[in-house]
């Protein structure tokens, strides 16, 4: 491997990374946000239970989408210096405003909230977390505006061999942007929605299995409790029957958006990135059909061996062009224009190394493009029809006492993490061998592109990358057994593991009648202080 | 002389200040974790008076490094990709840390807090030292070819600049912590803090103040001459009032010398952003390395709004968890019985 090899993947691997705690903190702060509103209007003690137990596992897991978000920014300059100086102007400014607008108020009111349940009155201990998922919107915008920018680079114009930015309008209401940002959106809330039903699956399973919870014989659970675990009581089971309809529904309405979305971007796509959608199709060869299964060496370059087993004629039109007739281009008659418009072969200039003069591979990868677009969409498909089934299966207030089912509703957790993994990869992937793609759309600037192998920094060594690459992977990988270890600890441990004071008095009857926390002069200075201490 | 490069300049040296007067205290109290805390309690007391505002701090770093990007590419580009490995070391101090805080009180032993304390206070002194090696050298220089990329190697970046750099953080994040702690705890703790803070003082600024000198002998102008005395006589001021006992001005005082300190670094390096060794051809300036007037004046609007706003909630932040911290507000550790295990405790019994 070279230095643009190792730095690739490099970006790669801490990319994905990093985006399995992203979508997550989202999704999850959203939905926590959601269930502290629905306690602060009717003060019931299950949602305070899920508020709190919700939010100790969106904490666990957002400290470290904090810690990985700091080695992205880092990276463009350290690993990609040639990319960093070619797109400054235009790449620049919407990290910079992710950092000023977004991640200031995410990190600030994050903070507020963690350790304002006593300082703040209640009304703005809310509005405290509201604020700060708001900002982990508004940086999801800026970096998909930064991102889109390179799928499709647009408000430029180029000056002295550099993109010049000289219409921000168009730069932050890229099309790219507009369709990407709710398509993550929904994805993240995808990952909440299977993260939530997995969870209170689970729970709600060891209720039963235990016998604290038991069912009727007209099939209704008779919610019971365990008085020697501390809050294992009747509120129990609405903490994780609520959660578990949240999740469904959550998951449900998510799958929904991301397909709108991402059928909004496909369309887009046709026209601003062709060859990565010819990809996504291993399609080859002009046409409408929708390949449901390719067979033979679908990462072929020379297109010759891939074979459509089952094809469904029109769909493919209809993706990329809303009707059902129009040929649409396949690999064969784009990788002419493309050698047409951009060349053959990389220039002869010392920016490329070794590899200046080497002929242009215009075609992505097509194992990763074909099977990322459709673990995409299987993993997102199936998270939702588990979420249907979940809810036709806990209609009577419990879920049923299978083992298997219970394991399948823990696994199914990550199926929406996948679809996240999937569709980033492939959308990465499939723009190769450009890292800023030219667009033969008219509103995008063609001549406006860098191709990957320009990208990487010149001065730095493979044995600097290959270090940090090895260096990066392993804290990593200890990093992600630690996190799931404390994420398992935390979910089995049940409420009380978040509310240790459900286990000083078994079951504080008071709770039942307070509206909001004791924003009151009464309470000892002690805790006053420190509510939710480290 | 142009306007808007100029502003960058000065918003980016504001926000390195920023960083450093913020985080510096916070990275000061992760290395106090093992140096200065005594028993748990005592660490968290420390880990309390930052709990709220570290992350926030920290945001100061991205912003300067985001806006470094965007209102100077060349300049991002060459330091951080000449700097490689010691942003590594960098990163890696940064994730630890990170992490330790929220990790740290999650299980009760203490082997599991133990590892977490090494990881906070290692963290908090690699990225210290890291952080000023940097900023020193790209005050001082690196060696940098007509494209801006680094020659000579790995480890060519390497010079005694690096080490001065970060003693310099490493040694005013220590003080400032002490000085933070004095104000911000009660106690054992307040009482020891201020102790050590009258004790250490001189020493501890003085590669900070030597980093200072050492540009102004290099490029300095009568003006940050000047800075450089105001700020020894901040330091002075900072020394007396923390012997008075006067520890939210003794504070501020330190907050100023830093303030003076810097403007007299950035003022004497301006307009060179990064010098090469190599040859002063291939300086890195506010006109070669800056991005577009258009991209330039677009940032300064946002950053006229947003920056402001900035500073007035996270000084909200400070005022609502304005109270002393001290062993008496530290809760007991709990450790939860997980559901299970509870269970089958209790059948046992």
């Amino acid at each position: 491997m070279d230095a643009l090899e190792i730095a690739r993947w490099q970006f790669g691997i801490t990319t994905v990374y990093h985006f399995m705690m992203v979508p997550l903190t989202i999704g999850l702060g959203l939905v926590v946000a959601v269930i502290q509103t629905a306690w602060y209007r009717t003060g019931k003690p299950e949602y305070l239970r899920m508020t709190k137990f919700w939010g100790k596992l969106f904490l666990i897991n957002f400290i470290m989408g904090v810690a990985t978000g700091i080695v992205q920014e880092f990276q463009f300059g350290m690993a990609w210096s040639e990319y960093s100086r070619f797109v400054g102007d235009v790449f620049g400014a919407p990290l910079a405003l992710e950092a000023l607008l977004a991640f200031f108020v995410e990190s600030t009111f994050l903070g507020l909230w963690i350790f304002g349940w006593k300082q703040l009155k209640p009304a703005i201990h809310l509005a405290c977390l509201w604020v700060a998922v708001i900002g982990s919107a508004l940086s999801a915008y800026f970096i998909i505006v930064a991102n889109s920018w390179m799928q499709h680079p647009v408000g430029v114009e180029m000056i002295n061999g550099r993109p010049v930015m000289t219409d921000a309008w168009a730069v932050f209401t890229n099309n790219t942007a507009l369709v990407a940002v709710p398509h993550t959106l929904f994805g993240a809330l995808a990952v909440a929605g299977g993260f939530l039903l997995g969870i209170a699956w689970y729970h709600l399973w060891r209720r039963r299995h235990d016998g604290v919870d038991t069912v009727g014989p007209d099939g209704r659970v008779i919610p019971g409790e365990d008085v020697r675990i501390p809050g294992r009581d009747r509120t129990d089971h609405s903490v994780w029957i609520r959660s578990l309809r949240i999740g469904a529904v959550v998951a449900m309405i998510s799958f929904a958006g991301t397909a709108v979305t991402g059928d909004l971007q496909g369309k887009l796509m046709f026209q601003q990135q062709p060859m990565k959608m010819a990809a996504a199709e291993a399609a080859c060869h002009d046409g409408t059909g929708f390949s449901v299964l390719s067979i033979g060496n679908v990462g072929s370059k020379n297109c010759d061996d891939v074979v459509a087993v089952i094809e469904v004629p029109g769909i493919l039109s209809f993706l990329a062009r809303g009707d059902f007739t129009t040929e649409v281009k396949g690999v064969n008659s784009l990788l002419p224009e493309y050698k047409a418009n951009y060349g053959t072969s990389l220039p002869d200039n010392p920016i490329y190394g070794d590899r200046a003069g080497q002929e242009i591979q215009y075609v992505p990868v097509m194992e990763v493009t074909y099977w990322g677009f459709r673990m995409m969409i299987g993993f997102g498909g199936i998270a939702a029809l588990a979420a249907l089934v979940a809810l036709w299966l806990t209609r009577k207030g419990t879920v049923p006492e299978a083992r298997w089912l219970m394991r399948l509703a823990v696994f199914g957790i990550l199926a929406p993490f996948g679809a996240n993994a999937a569709g980033w990869i492939f959308t990465e992937m499939g723009r190769q061998p450009f890292v800023v793609a030219p667009n033969p759309d008219p509103s995008g600037i063609d001549q406006v592109f860098m191709f990957t192998a320009a990208a990487v920094s010149p001065g730095v060594s493979a044995g600097e990358l290959i270090t940090s690459l090895v260096a990066l992977t392993a804290v990593y990988a200890v990093l992600l057994v630690v996190e799931v270890k404390l994420l398992v600890t935390y979910i089995r441990g049940g409420v009380v593991s978040a509310m240790p004071e459900l286990g000083h008095s078994p079951v504080d009857e008071n709770e039942d009648e307070t509206p909001g926390p004791g924003g009151n002069g009464d309470t000892k200075p002690a805790e006053d202080v420190l509510a939710f201490a480290y | 002389m142009e306007l808007l490069p100029t502003i960058w300049f000065i918003a980016i040296a504001v926000l390195w200040t920023g960083y450093l007067f913020l985080e510096g205290f916070d990275l000061g109290v992760g290395m106090l974790m093992k140096l200065f805390a005594r028993n748990n309690t005592e660490r968290r007391v420390l880990l309390n008076t930052i709990g709220p505002v570290w992350d926030g701090n920290e945001v100061w770093l991205l912003t300067a490094g985001g806006a470094t990007f965007a209102a100077f590419p060349l300049w991002y580009a060459s330091l951080f990709s000449a700097l490689y490995l010691p942003l590594l070391v960098v990163l890696l101090a940064l994730i630890f840390r990170a992490v330790a805080f929220e990790y740290r009180g999650k299980v009760d032993t203490d082997s599991w807090r133990n590892r977490w304390d090494w990881a906070i206070a290692l963290g908090s002194f690699f990225a210290a030292f890291g952080v000023g090696a940097a900023l020193a050298l790209t005050t001082t220089g690196l060696p940098l070819n007509a494209n801006g990329d680094r020659v000579g190697g790995p480890i060519a970046w390497f010079s005694g600049y690096a080490l001065l750099g970060g003693l310099a953080v490493v040694g005013f994040s220590l003080l400032h912590a002490l000085a933070f702690l004095a104000l911000k705890t009660d106690g054992e703790v307040r009482h020891r803090a201020r102790q050590w803070l009258v004790r250490l003082l001189p020493v501890l600024l003085l590669p900070i103040a030597a980093w200072a000198l050492v540009i102004q002998f290099m490029d300095g102008k009568p003006w940050t001459w000047a800075a450089v005395v105001l700020a020894v006589g901040a330091a002075a001021t900072a020394w007396l009032l923390a012997r008075k006992g006067a520890e939210g001005r003794a504070f501020l005082a330190l907050g100023a010398f830093l303030v003076l300190g810097t403007t007299s670094i950035f003022g004497a390096v301006f307009p060179v952003v990064l010098p090469s060794t190599l040859d002063s051809a291939f300086d890195l300036t506010i006109s070669n390395a800056s991005s577009s007037d258009y991209t330039l004046g677009l940032m300064s609007i946002v950053a006229a709004f947003g920056l402001p706003l900035v500073i007035a909630y996270q000084a909200w932040t400070y005022w609502v968890f304005r109270r002393r911290v001290s062993a008496a507000s530290i809760p007991e550790a709990h450790s939860f019985l997980p559901a299970v295990a509870a269970r089958a405790f209790t059948t046992k019994g």
